[in-house]
């Protein structure tokens, strides 16, 4: 229960210190990227934008120039000069020397005849009168058609212009190379996913696209969607992802110049970034949750250690508060015992005087009224133990110092207890050190310590035993060990051991004080007393007294 | 004929009662008192080889008190202090004052004997000496 605490604890604190650190990064992680991105997405927008109506205006300057060469010719010229073949096809040669890119050249009278015809098909003397266009040009004076296969079966298309001459009105017509102008427009595209193409009014390809669609197929594009200037949209392309696309209205023919990009391609710059800023905010957590985990596991094994260096301390000082509490206690009924036992004592030493009287040493059951008051007399003497004990833990006196040497003291308390010992066939053993420093301390009061615990490891053992006594030094304490090989205490009275009136032995046999007061003395010195016991294997009694060196005379 | 005088000096009446009678039963003269002023009373009277006096008594004079006017009242005889255990520095005291011994409360008859002979050899040695050293000076007028 106490465990899962701590976990608790663990757990929170990891928790608290992971969201702390951790959501401000990924959210600063997000938000540089989601910023980073629209900025980029903007500038590739830009760049689209840019390229489509920089490529709009380079085939606006084209068809302009062609117009314009068109123009210069019919207006420099007479008609009968351009309806001369061999005038025309010198004049063809040196609009295409200068890159004309025209495939070919026709003149057309007012009845939409065409009169002259420079250029590879057979195209002389056909009549335009009926197409579309013818109208057009006569009444604009300007004409470009949209791309359309024609009578050569060709796609392409043309430019016209209006000449008056007088009262004579003709009209100059050229093809333009589609190879050419389709080059100039597919120049746009770059990379590998890049498309540059032109598309009229109706959506249909003026020039061939270079992915899906063939020139003047019609392309899914909504022209309508492309407003004045250049316009950029994104749309989903099935396979392709996301497509940008930018478009840009020419000025001359309503025709639409379109570039297109898919987002992937121009965003792998960005991926790039992307997935750098992912390693390193994934490092980072990585390292601050490791760091936090570890740290905080550090943190609560301290902090468990410490409580229990400081449970044990309380459970400590609580214990001997107790026994404190318990010697205090004991000493006053003591006290209130003593006093009526004084009368009791001379009342029975009385009534043994009077049964000496001569009419009495008659009555029948003298022997009786013997035997009764010498165990009465019996009893009161254990009375006057216990009390006696008690009164004098009570007025015990804070220790006298004198000079001691462990080792003889312990070698008097074993003389005292050796017969008794040898009767019940129990060997002592001592291994004492020999170079023990005299301390200042009262000898009595140890010896009755050591008297306590070595006739308790007696009474333990009861028969054939051993036992061992060791005394040994260490830098603040001398050390003595009093170890038995008798049946040892049960776990369940270990905690009593120092109480007083705890006692394993027949009430004959002890009062339960001994071990309480050897606890108070070594207290009260400055020294401790412990034990260790194994059921079966025996109990070792440690007593460690505080060197205080006597001072020197 | 007793063998000597003792005077017991006790709170405690049943205590003393009995004492006496305990005493007295060995043939010796022993009298009781349950105060330090009875105590000083029969001594102004009369003679005691033996005084036998508790140390603590409540109300009136204590031990120590009635001890320090004993010794004024008949300085030759021997006082066996009576004590609890929580009285046995008074007991320290009262011996500088000139008390023979003292003896830890409860005691047996038995143990209390000895102390009480003792105390009277030195008591009647003392007598001796003064008795001898009046011979001596009566014989020196002579």
């Amino acid at each position: 229960m106490k465990t899962s605490l701590y976990i608790n604890l663990q757990r929170k604190i990891i928790l608290i210190v992971l969201v702390v650190s951790l959501a401000p990064l990924i959210l600063l992680g997000g938000i540089i990227y989601y910023q980073f991105a629209g900025m980029y997405k903007d500038k590739i927008e830009e760049q689209i934008r840019y390229r489509a109506k920089a490529q709009a205006e380079a085939v606006d300057v084209f068809l302009k120039e062609r117009i314009t060469l068109l123009n210069t010719v019919a207006c420099t010229h007479t008609f009968s000069e351009l309806t001369d073949e061999k005038r025309l096809s010198e004049i063809f040669s040196v609009m295409n020397s200068k890159g004309g890119a025209f495939v070919d050249l026709g003149i057309i009278n007012n009845n939409g005849q065409q009169v002259a015809y420079m250029g590879p098909y057979d195209l002389s003397g056909l009549n335009y009168y009926q197409q579309p266009w013818f109208g057009e040009v006569v009444s604009k004076g300007i004409y470009i058609s949209d791309v359309y296969f024609g009578y050569r079966q060709l796609p392409h298309f043309i430019i016209a212009v209006l000449r008056q001459e007088n009262r004579n009105t003709w009209i100059m017509r050229a093809t333009i190379d589609p190879d050419v102008f389709g080059a100039i427009v597919r120049s746009a595209q770059v990379g590998k996913t890049s498309d540059a193409y032109i598309v009229n009014e109706a959506g249909v390809y003026q020039t061939q696209p270079r992915f899906d669609g063939k020139i003047l197929s019609k392309s899914h594009l909504d022209t309508a969607l492309f407003g004045r200037g250049a316009t950029v949209f994104e749309l989903k392309n099935g396979q392709k992802g996301e497509v940008l696309y930018a478009g840009y209205w020419l000025k001359t023919p309503r025709w639409l110049l379109v570039i297109s990009q898919e987002v992937a391609e121009e965003m792998s710059g960005l991926l790039v970034t992307r997935n750098v800023e992912i390693i390193i905010i994934v490092l980072g957590l990585l390292a601050i949750i490791m760091t936090t985990v570890f740290m905080t596991r550090l943190f609560v094994s301290r902090l468990r250690e410490a409580d229990n260096k400081i449970n044990a301390m309380n459970a400590q000082l609580m214990h001997s508060d107790k026994l404190a509490a318990l010697g205090k206690m004991g000493a006053s009924v003591a006290h209130e015992i003593n006093n009526p036992l004084v009368v009791v004592m001379q009342k029975i030493g009385w009534m043994e005087d009077l049964l000496e009287e001569e009419d009495l040493q008659k009555t029948k059951n003298l022997e009786e009224y013997k035997t009764t008051i010498s165990k009465i007399d019996h009893h009161l003497e254990r009375i006057r133990k216990v009390v006696h004990n008690m009164l004098g833990y009570a007025r015990r006196m804070e220790p006298r110092f004198e000079e001691v040497d462990i080792n003889e003291t312990l070698d008097q308390t074993i003389d005292l207890l050796e017969n008794y010992a040898v009767i019940n066939n129990i060997n002592i053993q001592t291994d004492l050190s020999s170079s023990l420093p005299i301390i200042a301390n009262d000898q009595a009061q140890l010896q009755q310590v050591f008297l306590n615990l070595i006739s308790n490891a007696i009474d333990a053992i009861s028969k054939d035993g051993l036992i061992d006594i060791e005394s040994r030094s260490t830098d603040s304490h001398i050390v003595v060990t009093i170890s038995d090989d008798g049946p040892g205490i049960s776990k369940d009275k270990q905690s009593k051991v120092f109480e007083p009136f705890f006692t394993t032995k027949d009430t004959e046999k002890g009062t339960g004080l001994g071990l309480w007061i050897s606890y108070d003395i070594m207290e009260k010195m400055g020294g401790t007393i412990m034990f260790e016991s194994k059921e079966g294997v025996g109990s070792t009694f440690t007593v460690k007294v505080p060197i205080v060196l006597p001072e020197k005379k | 004929m007793e063998l000597f005088s003792i005077l017991v000096v006790d709170d405690e009446e049943d205590f003393v009662e009995t004492l006496v009678n305990r005493l007295k039963k060995r043939t010796i003269d022993a009298v009781g008192a349950l105060n330090g002023e009875d105590a000083l009373e029969l001594m102004g009277k009369r003679e005691f080889d033996v005084v036998i006096l508790d140390i603590k008594m409540p109300g009136g004079m204590d031990g120590i008190e009635t001890l320090r006017e004993m010794k004024k009242v008949q300085p030759l005889s021997e006082v066996i202090l009576l004590t609890g255990h929580a009285s046995v520095e008074s007991s320290i005291e009262g011996m500088k004052l000139g008390a023979f011994d003292y003896v830890l409360k409860p005691i047996k008859l038995e143990e209390l004997f000895p102390k009480v002979a003792q105390a009277f050899e030195k008591k009647d040695s003392h007598n001796q000496k003064i008795r001898s050293a009046k011979i001596k000076e009566s014989l020196r007028y002579w």
